[in-house]
């Protein structure tokens, strides 16, 4: 590992210059970041530890929405009364992620912005444009069976990892960061971008902007929850997720939030499909034509063209499930 | 799961019961040091720098950056490093010559053999500047052309011969005209990836150089292995070379031989004077220790009407690298499961550019059973069978290629309980017949099977005046529990409380003991145990009769019992102690040594006529989710016959443990070798994907406890066969449970989908 600096200011107004110059990363749990400059993938210069910067705290604003503080622990997070009954997708969402361990580290701002776990991107003896912009992409023609399907280009094809963010994303999320030039909120959905020809661009905070805080609006009336398919019962990343909260009134969808993870190469809200079943029939036939109108935007290589029949299968099942849960209650 | 019998070997009084570990609290309280827990004055740290191609030649290296880096105490390369001896080539006149992992000479060359072979090592005064600089490290090559696809280089694979007594090969009647004629033929094709040695500690050596005297802490296999070759590539006698194994973080082949690491920290040590650890990080596991062959199957299976098989084809191919490794023995189990008069078993090979193969859990063994098992449950389908009731129908008496009767089998007798204790009869005739809730659930069997061999060891046994019993032998221990179970042979041979007796292991220094591969260590080591503690009461009962109130007078040792800490004629007896004290003795000592031109001389024999092996049966339920596919093992049973158990609670363990490894063989383990680079891409438990917690359910574990005729104590070695027909049971459990026969392994969620 490259030696660093590392710094644990204790109040936001030292810690925004001390993160701005160049070569300085934030950071959090390190369940990501430190593996990642272990393997000199990250090389920054200074640290920036913002666990002392009293981002830990959960409350319920007068609205009736809830700030989560960027420092929040994955595991504090989904064991928050508040989140456990009104936003049971998220609580979901954090339980299904890393290890009982990793989420006792792992931050909301963290998860954030953790990168991908392609193959490629590890690899130093691959061309990843990720990594190293300009030197290819490996997982084109090489083992791409966890890529993703949706949101790729020709630069890159890698999935985002989180099972948050999918949850946040169909909870219409809002995170609040401040930078040298004041604060503002950016949309979940906003906040990652398409890796397009700059796939090392993987956000839009600016330099030295702070992931303060998430803010989810008020509850929804509807029941919600998410489903992680992978290849082992714990520890692993999506094949396919899929958050979801559905309400049902005379056999009719009044409301609908769909988002789809480890098919996209960002956490994928899923508009389409919401277009589509909203106001519509409650049943498996309109799941099912809404799931495919979701992915038929999909992009497959070798490795991956299962992911749009699992994608498919795992929305139907889902909203088959919350249907059958009672959806409205 | 304790049997209500007895122990068959023995009635002792410590042989047959669940003795704890006896070095659980050394581990459990962080007492017992790993390889890489010596530390030394003046202990230098290093890492090592992979080549980033498969094949070519080093032009140059730039090294600078990494000898600027604060601490670096040296950048060995072929440039500079000295160098090692060659490795030589596989004997059977030189038994440390299957340490031989790879032969490539370490730094003494600028050619590159596969993607990830150490190319350079830095030496640091910290292990983490090492690791630094060593990334810091940079090389241009020439690239040549590399054969690293399994798949595409399978149809250029050719007839190999084997190994040593194992040639997989068979030849009998018309295989092919059988099959022709068979009014029901499955005929199927199998593969399976390359799998990766996981244990739970990564392979590390500390070495240190005293002129040409070396002391290596390694966790090894095979103490006289690692001894040998360090002795050769370094050009010193081997008792200048003491290797120190005392706890070994788990083996399953990984670490049966000594592979870069152990070569370069040696040679980092002789280069620096300094004595050097070198502990591998889990990618360097992956890069330079070798792991289980990726494969391909043919399994042709014909019967007649009744379910008599009249034909077996078992062809298979594997691989080796161009730099060693040897062909896997895949068909070896279709010479002992069914009988059937026409056998045609083959097997091919074809060299990669990649790291060597090695052995991992039942070579062979683990994937051939995958293949068979598979294929003799799809022909139950085909036939409307009972999958168990085919199997028996086709249980041999005899070897079913060797004509030698078994003196030993009961396999029978293992699925009879299995099935009862499994309840087989709850299982739906059809396939996908058999729901809870959005899972389908399926019930498979498949039989379990590793050829047992022998090897021998010498041992010392001593008797001291207090009573306490010290028995020396370099055995190793990696975790199944290897010094409690002799411990327990010893003081049910002497008539010892369990705790007089001290076992030393894993030490160089001490006599000669058998490797811990190929499941032979326990049987090898327990034949010199028994021969040395008769010796040693034969000693005892010499000394005792010299005395003049001697109640032995007269009397033979196989008249006497040994009890109660003595020797006893009747009620009449006298303790060790008191013996020793009579004869103004503060000890006794034997040592026993085999004739090993007699020993391998009777193994040949043994080989052609009197074949033993561990059998099972095993028995899964699998749940598969309707709509995602998703496959999770819900329920196990193995029923085993090992021979006579000697500890159920370390045999159950490695039996338990041989499961898990199988359903991870099954569902979700594979090396992924990029096929352009030839480096694997997934170095990693993250992305590597072992079977976690929640992945493994209950696993019920029995054995029949019916000593082996032929074995001392009845014992059969049991650290392989519990990932026999692992992957087989589960397939067919799949099948059972959805209709779909998978013949590619691992069975992930694509395949089922």
């Amino acid at each position: 590992m490259k030696p660093f600096t590392y710094l644990k200011p204790h109040d936001i107004e030292a810690a925004i210059p001390a993160g701005t110059p160049p070569g300085t990363k934030y950071l959090g749990g390190g369940t990501n970041l430190v593996d990642l400059m272990r393997e000199g993938i990250e090389q920054p210069d200074h640290l920036v530890d913002i666990t002392g910067l009293h981002l830990d705290g959960i409350e319920e604003l007068p609205d009736g929405s809830l700030r989560i503080g960027a420092a929040v622990r994955n595991s504090t997070l989904a064991a928050h009364p508040k989140v456990r009954k009104g936003y049971r997708v998220l609580s979901e969402a954090l339980l299904s992620g890393a290890s009982g361990q990793l989420r006792n580290m792992a931050t909301v701002g963290g998860n954030l912005l953790q990168r991908t776990r392609c193959p490629y991107f590890y690899s130093d003896a691959a061309a990843c444009n990720k990594r190293q912009p300009g030197s290819g992409c490996d997982a084109l023609d090489g083992f791409n069976r966890s890529c993703a399907v949706l949101g790729v280009s020709d630069s890159c094809i890698a999935a985002h990892p989180s099972d948050m963010c999918v949850a946040l994303s169909a909870l219409d999320a809002v995170v609040h960061v401040q930078g040298p030039g004041g604060t503002r909120e950016i949309p979940l959905t906003e906040l990652h971008r398409l890796p397009g020809d700059t796939p090392n661009i993987e956000n839009t905070l600016e330099a030295g902007e702070l992931v303060t805080a998430v803010v989810l609006p008020p509850p929804l009336s509807a029941r919600s929850t998410y489903r992680k398919v992978r290849d082992r019962a714990s520890y692993a990343f999506a094949l396919a997720s899929v958050a979801a909260a559905l309400e049902i009134e005379d056999d009719k969808v009044t409301r609908i939030r769909l988002a789809l993870g480890g098919v996209g190469t960002k956490p994928w809200r899923a508009y389409e499909a919401e277009r589509l079943l909203l106001g519509g029939p409650a049943d498996e036939q309109a799941y099912r034509r809404a799931a495919e109108a979701e992915l038929a935007a999909a992009t497959v290589r070798a490795g991956n063209a299962f992911k749009v029949t699992l994608a498919e299968a795992t929305i139907v099942a889902v909203l088959r499930d919350l249907s059958k849960a009672g959806a409205g209650s | 799961m304790t049997q209500d019998s007895p122990a068959g070997g023995t009635n002792g009084k410590y042989v047959g019961r669940p003795i704890a570990r006896i070095d659980g609290p050394a581990k459990t309280s962080g007492q017992a040091r790993f390889a890489a827990e010596y530390s030394y004055p003046d202990l230098a740290y290093a890492a090592l720098v992979y080549s980033t191609i498969a094949r070519g030649r080093i032009l140059s290296m730039e090294t600078a950056a990494a000898k600027a880096v604060d601490g670096v105490v040296a950048v060995l390369t072929h440039e500079n490093a000295p160098p090692m001896k060659p490795a030589g080539k596989l004997s059977p006149f030189d038994v440390s010559s299957i340490a031989i992992s790879t032969s490539v000479n370490y730094l003494a060359t600028d050619e590159v053999h596969w993607n990830g072979q150490p190319i350079a090592v830095v030496v640091a005064e910290t292990h983490e500047a090492a690791q630094y600089a060593a990334s810091l490290v940079t090389a241009t090559y020439q690239h040549w052309h590399a054969k690293v696809d399994f798949a595409s280089e399978v149809p250029n694979a050719i007839p190999d011969k084997g190994i040593p007594f194992m040639t997989g090969k068979a030849d009998k009647g018309d295989a092919m005209a059988a099959l022709a004629t068979s009014p029901f033929t499955v005929d199927l094709e199998f593969s399976t990836p390359q799998y990766n040695h996981n244990a739970l500690e990564p392979h590390a050596t500390t070495a240190v150089w005293d002129g040409d005297k070396l002391t290596v802490h390694e966790g090894t296999q095979s103490l006289t292995g690692v001894q040998g070759q360090l002795a050769k590539r370094f050009g010193i006698p081997k008792d200048n070379v003491r290797v120190l194994s005392p706890f070994v973080g788990g083996g399953f082949g990984g670490k049966a031989r000594p592979w870069a690491g152990t070569l370069l920290a040696v040679l980092a040590a002789r280069a620096t004077g300094r004595p050097v650890r070198l502990t591998l990080t889990r990618e360097g596991v992956y890069h330079t220790v070798g792991g289980r062959t990726a494969s391909t199957q043919r399994v042709a299976l014909g019967a007649g009407t009744d379910g008599q098989l009249a034909s077996i084809v078992h062809t298979s191919v594997s691989r080796t690298g161009y730099v060693g490794g040897m062909p896997e023995r895949i068909t070896e189990v279709s010479h002992e499961t069914y009988a059937a008069p026409n056998i045609y078993l083959q097997q091919s090979s074809m060299k990669l550019d990649l790291v060597s193969n090695t052995f991992m859990r039942a070579p062979g063994e683990a994937i051939g059973s995958f293949g068979l098992e598979s294929a003799i449950d799809e022909l139950a389908w085909d036939m409307g069978m009972d999958p168990i009731q085919l199997r028996m129908a086709n249980e041999p008496d005899r070897g079913p290629v060797s004509g030698k009767v078994f003196a030993h089998r009961h396999l029978r007798e293992a699925y009879a309980v299995g099935a009862e204790r499994f309840g087989w009869d709850q299982r739906e005739l059809r396939a996908g017949a058999m729901r809870d809730g959005r899972w389908l659930v399926g019930m498979g069997v498949a039989t379990a099977h590793h050829t047992a061999m022998q090897l021998t060891s010498s041992v010392t046994v001593r008797l001291n005046a207090d009573g306490t019993v010290v028995v020396r032998c370099a055995m190793q221990e990696m975790g199944m529990g290897a010094p409690t179970v002799q411990t327990q042979i010893v003081a049910d041979e002497l008539g010892v409380p369990l705790e007089a007796v001290r076992v030393e292991y894993g030490d160089t220094d001490l006599p000669w003991g058998a490797p811990a591969f190929g499941s032979v260590q326990t049987a090898s080591v327990t034949a010199a145990v028994l021969a040395a503690c008769t010796k040693l009461k034969q000693s005892v009962l010499t000394l005792a009769r010299k005395q003049p109130a001697s109640p032995f007078k007269g009397r033979k040792l196989p008249e006497l019992d040994t009890r109660d800490a003595g020797l006893f004629f009747g009620t009449r007896g006298q303790s060790y102690v008191e013996i020793l004290n009579a004869a103004g003795r503060n000890h006794v000592e034997v040592a026993y040594k085999p004739n090993m031109p007699a020993f391998l001389a009777r193994t040949v024999r043994d080989v052609g006529w009197r074949p033993k092996a561990a059998t099972g049966a095993q028995f899964c339920e699998v749940r598969v989710d309707a709509d995602t596919g998703e496959v999770r093992v819900s329920r196990w049973l193995g029923v085993f016959d090992v021979g006579t158990v000697i500890n159920a609670r370390t045999a159950e363990s490695q039996l338990r443990g041989g499961i898990i490894m199988g359903i991870g063989m099954a569902l979700t383990e594979r090396t992924l070798i990029d096929h352009r680079s030839g480096r694997i891409i997934n170095p990693s438990l993250s992305e590597y994907h072992i079977p976690v917690h929640a992945d493994v359910p209950h696993i019920d574990v029995q054995y029949l406890n019916k000593p082996e005729p032929n074995s001392p104590l009845g014992l059969l070695g049991l650290g392989e066969i519990g990932i026999t027909g692992v992957p087989a049971a589960i397939a067919n459990a799949v099948r059972h449970a959805t209709g779909k026969r998978v013949l590619d392994l691992p069975i992930t969620l694509d395949k089922v989908l």
